[in-house]
C-alpha cells in the first residue's frame, strides 16, 4: 500500500545486521571508518551542537539564573498555556489518528490515495499558512469573524485558535504512523475475533490495540512534543498578550527579544529536554520492545 | 506487504466483516474537513477574488518572486544536501557496527521533536560572527548566519531525518544474497553498489527528498533567526507573508499562501506517484 | 506477549492519562474565564515593554486607590504593523500604543473600531510623550559616524529594522530623508538617492526593532544601529556600557509613538470607563516621569525627573510632516506597496 510514511518517523525495530568485515558485501576498513567519521561528524555539527548549544547558554550564569526563568508569573502562565494546548491537541489528533486508520488500514474503497494526501497535507503546508488559514476563517475580516464577534466567541488571539493551529500542525502524526502499522497486521485476527462472537470495539481492545500500541504511544509522545513546540502557526494567531496567549515558545521569543538571554535558552532548555525525553523514549522502546515490535510487523 | 487483489470496483467501498467503517470513516472525514480542508479552502477563496491574474501578479512581482526563488532554490540545496548526507547515516546506521551506534539512531530525529524556534535561536547563537562555529567560519571569510548560507543550514537541519527515516528500512531489506552474487560474479565492491545496490533505493532517497524539500520550503520557526530577512537576497516567502499580513495586504498574503500550497500538493502529489511507480518496479515502497 | 509486557503497557496508558487530567487540573479553569475583575489589554509596539511594565503597575495602583477596584492591563508587544494587523483581526484590545500614527490610521480605517478623528481625542495631538532616533556604535566609534550622512561611507554597515513591518524602521527611514531633503536644499530626488544609498548598506532587515537590536548588539554585527533614543539608552543599560556609545545626530526626526481608544472594542467589553483613565493616566505626573525614566521625551517635562530629563541630548528636531504633508500620503508614498522604499529595494538589487 500506499502508506510506508516518512512523514513522521517510524518506530521500528532496529536495523541490526550481522556485518563482518571479512564479508565481500561490505566496504573496506579504510571506507568503513571514514564514512562513519562523515555520519558522525555531519550529525554533531548540524544536530547536537545546537542542541549542547541551548544547554550551554541556559546555564551561561549558573542555576540560580536559569532557575530565575521560570519563576516568573508569565513564563509559568506560559507553561500552563502549553500544557493546556497538548492537553486537548493531542488527544484530539489521537481519536482523528486511530478513527482514519481503522477507516483506512482494515477497508478497501476508493479514494484512499487521496484521503491520505489530504492527511499529510498539514505536514507540508508552511506553519505560517497553518496559522493564516484560521485568521482567515475567525478573524474579524474573516469568514465567520463577524458572526462568532456577534455572539461573543474569540476564537484567534485566544485558547481556541492557539488549539486549532496546533492540532492542525500536528494533524498528520497519529494517524500516518498507525496505517502502515495496521495494513502491515492485516484483517485475519479481527476477522477471527469477530467470528468468535465480540464485539468491533472489543475487537479494536483486544486484538489491535496490542499490536498498534507501541507506535501508537510513540506517535502521541512525538505529537506531544510538536504540539509543546510549535511556533510558526501558534505565532500568527496567538496576539503575544502577556501572561494569556504566549505558549513557551512564544515566550523563549519574547524573552529573545527582551534582551534576557539566558532565560530565554532555559524556557528553550525545557522544550529541548522534552524532545530529548521523547527521543530516549522511543530508544527504550525500540530496544526494550525490538521482539515486540518485529512480531507485530510481521504477523501478516 | 502486498496491494490487495485488484477487484473490479464496482461499490466505494469492498464489502468486510469489520464493523466501524461508517462511524470512523465519517467522524475522520468530517474531522478532516473542519480542521483542514474548510479552513484551506477559506484561502483558496479568499485568493481567488484576485484572479488568475491577481495571482499572477503577486507572483511576479519581483520581491515575492525573489521570495519564492530563494525559499524553493535554498530549499532544493539543503534537500540535495540532506539527501546526500542522510544516505551516508542512513548506510553507516544500517550497515556498519560501531561505539555508540544506537546513540547516533537517536539523534537523527532530534529536529522532528526540537521545537523550531529553539532551533532557530541556538543555530543563530552557533553561527553568528561571534558565535563558536560563526567565528571559525568568519576566519576562513565566510559568513553563515544572516546569509542565505544560514537558511541553507537551517532547512538542513529540518530536512535531515526524512532524508535518513525513509532509506533507512529500505537498506535494512536488501537481500545480501543479491550483493554477493554479484560480488561472485566478478564485481567490484563500487561497481556492486552503483548497479545492483542503489537503483532500488532511488524512489526512497527521492521521496526523502521529497519530504526534506517540502519541509525546507514552508519554514519558518528555525529560519527567521539565523536569515537576515534582506529583500532579494535573504527574504523567504513564509516571512513574506508575515510581512504582507504586517501591511493588512491579505490578499498579497493568500496568493503567496495559495502558491505554496499548490506546490506542496504538488510535491507530495509527487511523492505519492515516486511510490506507486517504485512499487510497481520494485514490488515495495 | 507476556503478562508483565501487558501490564506494563495498561500502567503507562494509565500514567499518561494521569499525566494529562494532572495537567488539566493544575492549569485550573482558562485563564480568561478565571477573571472576574477588570481586564485591560494594551496592544503596543516593540520597544516598550520595559516601560509598560512599569506604567501598568503604576496604574493598577492608583486605580485600586482611587476605585477600590483591581485591574490587570495585560500588554501585547510585536512590530508595530503586526500589531495593529491582530487589532483588525480582532484582538479584544481596549488601548493602542504603536508606534506610529499610520498604524492607527490603518485600524480606524479597515476595522473602523477606532474613531478617524482619534488623535484630537487626547492631549498633545494623542501623543503622551515623543522620541527621536539616535545612533548606537560600537565603543570608541570606530568608524567615525556623526551624523546621517556617515551612514553611507563605503565600509560603514548599518542595521536598520524592515519599515514594512517596524515602526521603528519606518522613523529610521523618514529621518534618513529628511535629513537629506534639508541637506540637498530640499530635493526629492536626491533625498530618494540617499536612502536608497543607505539603505544598499544594511545587511540585515529584522522585522522589528527589537530584533535590529539584538542583531547588532548580541550577535555583534554591522558598525551603526539607528534607532529609538529610548532603545539605544536601554541597550546602554542591559550589555554595558563599556561596549557601546550613543552618537546623536546633529538633526533627527520628531517620532510620534500615539495612543488611542479602541471604541468598538470597550464599549463591547464594558470597559470604556478604565481604558480611558488608563490612556489620561499616560499623562499624569506619575507617568510623566516613568516615560523619562525610560529614555522617552515625556509632553509635559515639568513632571519628571530633571536628572533623566538632562539624559536626553539637544537635538534639532524636524517633523515629517512639515517635509511631506499628512499621514496618509507619507503612509502611501513611502511604505504602502510600490511605494519609495520597494522602488528603492528593487533598484539596489
Amino acid at each position: 500500500m500506499s502508506s510506508a510514511s516518512a512523514v513522521v518517523p517510524p518506530i521500528k525495530s532496529p536495523p541490526i545486521q550481522s556485518d563482518r568485515a571479512a564479508s565481500v558485501v561490505t566496504e573496506g576498513r579504510i571506507v568503513r571508518w571514514l564514512l562513519i567519521g562523515v555520519a558522525i561528524v555531519f550529525l554533531a555539527l548540524f544536530l547536537v551542537l545546537p542542541l549542547v548549544t541551548v544547554f550551554v547558554q541556559a546555564f551561561a550564569k549558573g542555576w540560580a539564573a536559569y532557575l530565575a526563568a521560570f519563576t516568573e508569573a508569565d513564563a509559568r502562565s506560559a507553561v500552563r498555556l502549553t500544557l493546556i494546548t497538548a492537553a486537548i491537541a493531542v488527544p484530539f489528533n489521537l481519536v482523528f489518528g486511530v478513527a482514519a486508520a481503522w477507516a483506512i488500514a482494515k477497508f478497501e474503497f476508493r479514494g484512499k490515495n487521496l484521503l491520505v494526501t489530504l492527511i499529510d497535507l498539514p505536514f507540508s503546508v508552511s506553519p505560517v499558512v497553518s496559522g493564516l488559514i484560521y485568521v482567515l476563517v475567525f478573524g474579524a475580516q474573516g469568514l465567520l469573524g463577524p458572526w462568532l464577534i456577534a455572539q461573543d466567541v474569540q476564537i484567534i488571539f485566544a485558547i481556541p485558535g492557539i488549539v486549532l493551529a496546533t492540532i492542525f500542525v500536528t494533524f498528520p502524526f497519529v494517524a500516518r504512523q498507525l496505517i502502515p502499522l495496521m495494513q502491515e497486521q492485516g484483517t485475519a485476527e479481527e476477522e477471527a475475533a469477530l467470528t468468535l462472537g465480540a464485539s468491533g470495539w472489543h475487537a479494536f481492545r483486544t486484538v489491535t490495540l496490542p499490536n498498534i500500541r507501541w507506535g501508537l504511544l510513540y506517535s502521541v509522545l512525538l505529537c506531544n512534543a510538536r504540539a509543546m513546540g510549535e511556533f510558526g502557526a501558534v505565532s500568527v494567531v496567538s496576539g503575544h498578550i502577556r501572561g494569556l496567549t504566549n505558549t513557551l515558545p512564544l515566550h523563549v521569543e519574547i524573552l529573545y527579544n527582551e534582551y534576557n538571554f539566558v532565560a530565554a535558552f532555559a524556557v528553550a532548555s525545557l522544550l529541548a529536554g522534552l524532545a530529548l525525553v521523547t527521543l530516549v523514549v522511543k530508544s527504550l522502546l525500540e530496544w526494550r520492545y525490538a521482539d515486540d515490535i518485529a512480531a507485530g510487523a510481521r504477523r501478516h | 506487504m502486498a496491494e490487495p487483489p485488484l477487484r473490479p470496483r464496482r461499490r466505494f467501498r469492498q464489502p468486510s466483516v469489520i464493523p466501524g467503517f461508517g462511524l470512523t470513516f465519517g467522524y475522520a472525514l468530517t474531522v478532516l474537513s473542519l480542521i483542514v480542508l474548510l479552513p484551506l479552502a477559506a484561502l483558496v477563496l479568499r485568493a481567488s477574488k484576485l484572479g488568475f491574474s491577481g495571482i499572477w501578479e503577486v507572483a511576479t512581482d519581483p520581491r515575492v518572486a525573489s521570495a519564492l526563488k530563494v525559499s524553493f532554490g535554498v530549499s532544493l540545496l539543503a534537500a540535495l544536501t540532506a539527501s546526500v548526507f542522510g544516505f551516508i547515516v542512513a548506510w553507516v546506521l544500517t550497515r556498519y557496527t560501531f561505539p555508540g551506534r544506537k546513540i547516533v539512531d537517536a539523534v537523527v530525529d532530534l529536529p522532528f521533536a526540537l521545537p523550531t524556534a529553539v532551533a532557530g535561536i541556538a543555530l543563530a547563537a552557533l553561527y553568528a560572527p561571534n558565535g563558536l562555529v560563526g567565528e571559525q567560519l568568519a576566519k576562513l571569510g565566510i559568513e553563515a548566519a544572516y546569509t542565505p548560507l544560514g537558511i541553507f543550514i537551517a532547512m538542513v537541519f529540518i530536512g535531515l531525518p526524512f532524508a535518513v527515516r525513509t532509506v533507512q528500512p529500505l537498506i535494512v531489506e536488501i537481500d545480501k544474497e543479491i550483493e554477493e552474487a554479484s560480488a561472485t560474479l566478478g564485481a567490484g565492491r563500487l561497481h556492486t553498489l552503483v548497479h545492483v545496490v542503489l537503483p532500488p533505493l532511488i524512489p526512497a532517497v527521492l521521496t526523502g527528498f521529497a519530504l526534506a524539500f517540502a519541509r525546507g520550503v514552508g519554514e519558518y520557526g528555525s529560519i527567521i533567526f539565523i536569515a537576515g530577512n534582506l529583500p532579494y537576497v535573504s527574504e523567504i516567502a513564509p516571512l513574506l507573508i508575515v510581512i504582507k499580513l504586517s501591511e493588512y495586504d491579505y490578499g498579497g498574503a493568500c496568493a503567496i499562501a495559495t502558491i505554496m500550497l499548490g506546490i506542496s500538493f504538488l510535491t507530495l502529489l509527487a511523492i505519492n506517484l515516486i511510490q506507486a511507480w517504485s512499487r510497481r518496479r520494485f514490488g515495495y515502497v | 506477549m507476556t503478562d508483565r509486557r501487558q501490564l506494563s503497557f495498561s500502567r503507562l496508558r494509565e500514567l499518561a492519562a494521569g499525566a494529562w487530567i494532572a495537567a488539566a487540573l493544575s492549569s485550573g479553569a482558562f485563564p480568561s474565564s478565571a477573571l472576574a475583575q477588570t481586564e485591560l489589554l494594551n496592544v503596543s509596539y516593540d520597544p516598550t515593554r520595559e516601560l509598560y511594565k512599569d506604567i501598568n503597575a503604576a496604574f493598577a495602583e492608583e486605580w485600586k486607590a482611587k476605585t477600590g477596584e483591581t485591574i490587570t492591563v495585560r500588554a501585547s508587544h510585536g512590530g508595530s504593523g503586526s500589531q495593529a494587523r491582530t487589532v483588525i483581526d480582532g484582538i479584544p484590545a481596549d488601548v493602542v500604543t504603536l508606534g506610529i500614527p499610520s498604524d492607527i490610521d490603518a485600524i480606524a480605517r479597515i476595522s473602523k473600531k477606532i474613531d478617524p478623528e482619534w488623535r484630537t481625542k487626547l492631549p498633545n495631538q494623542a501623543l503622551p510623550y515623543t522620541s527621536t532616533v539616535v545612533f548606537l556604535v560600537r565603543k570608541g566609534n570606530p568608524k567615525g559616524v556623526k551624523d546621517w550622512g556617515d551612514l553611507v561611507k563605503p565600509d560603514v554597515k548599518v542595521i536598520t529594522p524592515n519599515p514594512k513591518t517596524s515602526a521603528g524602521g519606518r522613523w529610521n527611514f523618514l529621518a534618513a530623508w529628511g535629513y537629506a531633503y534639508e541637506k540637498e536644499g530640499k530635493n526629492a530626488d536626491k533625498a530618494n538617492a540617499f536612502v536608497g544609498e543607505l539603505y544598499r548598506q544594511v545587511p540585515v532587515l529584522d522585522t522589528g526593532a527589537r530584533g535590529s537590536t539584538v542583531t547588532f548588539a548580541q550577535r555583534g554585527l554591522g558598525d551603526v544601529l539607528p534607532t529609538w533614543e529610548n532603545e539605544a539608552y536601554l541597550v546602554f543599560e542591559e550589555f554595558g556600557r563599556d561596549k557601546f556609545d550613543v552618537v546623536v545626530p546633529l538633526t533627527s526626526i520628531y517620532a510620534e509613538p500615539p495612543v488611542a481608544l479602541v471604541e468598538a472594542n470597550v464599549d463591547k467589553k464594558g470597559t470604556r470607563k478604565a481604558a480611558e483613565a488608563y490612556l489620561q493616566f499616560l499623562y499624569s505626573d506619575k507617568a510623566q516621569a516613568l516615560f523619562a525614566k525610560h529614555h522617552y521625551r515625556p509632553s509635559r517635562p515639568e513632571a519628571a525627573d530633571k536628572k533623566d530629563l538632562a539624559l536626553l541630548p539637544e537635538v534639532k528636531l524636524f517633523k515629517i510632516e512639515d517635509l511631506q504633508g499628512n499621514w496618509d500620503d507619507i503612509q502611501k508614498k513611502n511604505f504602502d506597496s510600490g511605494g519609495l522604499f520597494d522602488q528603492l529595494s528593487k533598484a539596489g538589487r
